[in-house]
Parts: C-alpha cells; sequence; structure tokens
C-alpha cells in the first residue's frame, strides 16, 4: 500500500501533468476518461496518462491518494486538480489553460 | 446496483439541508446522472473541496452503485 503511495507520488511528481485514466488517450475505455484527455488535447499540452485499467494497486490506492473517488484525476505539478467536472468547468471559464501557463507546463509537440 | 435519483437527492440534501438539486437523468436509464447542487456550505470553499463534500453526502456510493455522476456546484448568489 505505502509502497504504491511512492510509486503515485513518483509519478505525479515526474512530469508536469498527469492524467489517472481508463484506457489510453488514443481508446479512452470510459466517456469521463474521454472527455479529460479532449480538455488537456485542447489546451495544447504535454501529458503523461497513467491507464489504471492496466494496474489494480494504482487504480485503487489514486482514490486513497487524492480522497477522491473517481477516475479520472488530474494532477499539475503534482497537486491534485479534480476530475473531469472540473476539468470542464475549468475550461470554460479559461481558468484550465491559465494555470497551465502561469505553471510554465510544457506545450505538446505538434 | 444503481442508485435511483430520488435516493441521490435525499442524500445530498440530508448533509447539506438547504442544497437545491437539480437532477438530470443523462441516459434515461436511472443510472447516469447529472447533478447540479447550489448550496450556500459551498462558500469559502474551492471547487474541489465543494465537489468533496457532495461525494460524502452520498456516503461512498459514488464510484460504486452510482457510476456516473456528472457534477457541478455553484454557491448561491
Amino acid at each position: 500500500m505505502s509502497d504504491t503511495n511512492t510509486r503515485i507520488s513518483s509519478i505525479v511528481t515526474g512530469s508536469d501533468v498527469v492524467l489517472f485514466m481508463k484506457g489510453t488517450p488514443l481508446f479512452p475505455q470510459c466517456g469521463f476518461s474521454s472527455k479529460a484527455v479532449a480538455i488537456l488535447e485542447h489546451c495544447g499540452v504535454s501529458y503523461e496518462s497513467v491507464d489504471v485499467l492496466q494496474d489494480m494497486e494504482v487504480r485503487q490506492a489514486i482514490k486513497t491518494y487524492s480522497d477522491w473517488p473517481t477516475i479520472p484525476q488530474l494532477y499539475v505539478k503534482g497537486e491534485f486538480l479534480g476530475g473531469s467536472d472540473i476539468m470542464m468547468e475549468m475550461f470554460e471559464a479559461g481558468e484550465l489553460q491559465q494555470l497551465m501557463d502561469e505553471e510554465n507546463v510544457a506545450k505538446a509537440d505538434s | 446496483m444503481p442508485m435511483a435519483g430520488s435516493e441521490i437527492e435525499t442524500a445530498i440534501k440530508s448533509a447539506l439541508p438547504e442544497a437545491i438539486v437539480v437532477l438530470t437523468d443523462l441516459a434515461g436509464d436511472d443510472d447516469h446522472w447529472a447533478a447540479e447542487v447550489t448550496a450556500p456550505q459551498f462558500a469559502g470553499k474551492n471547487r474541489v473541496q465543494q465537489h468533496k463534500m457532495v461525494y460524502e453526502a452520498l456516503g461512498g456510493r459514488m464510484g460504486g452503485a452510482l457510476h456516473a455522476l456528472q457534477l457541478t456546484t455553484k454557491i448561491p448568489t
């Protein structure tokens, strides 16, 4: 359990933007994960994704790590930002893009 | 077992008594819900904290019995 937490810590601090999701950005396995991917693509930022369906330990532990019951979960600079609803609200308000700028997050290769 | 809309509303209102809960059945199957919750208790909290308050009201069913809840939280104006 604590090993998994250590692993999650190193994942979320290892990249500026990390999305824990079901499936992959190309093949999301859930509508909420698919929405989260679309938002990040719109923001044009580079991000790391973790497919929790391929890792049962992380799938369970991530919920305790952030005290958040659902997947997807977005982390920016190691901080938990929210799930897909919060991402959408922030994106629509322009706050997500602003945060990515302020945090100097790397842009996606296009 | 899915969670019926009436149960969702009751659970939220018992934890946040003055909340206004607007539910939309997204798929018409009594299982995929959108909820807009407006509550004075959200004042001074950030979005993550507001959503957590609603999840807490649902007593651990979020992500379990309640698979899909698209949530929007608002502070009354």
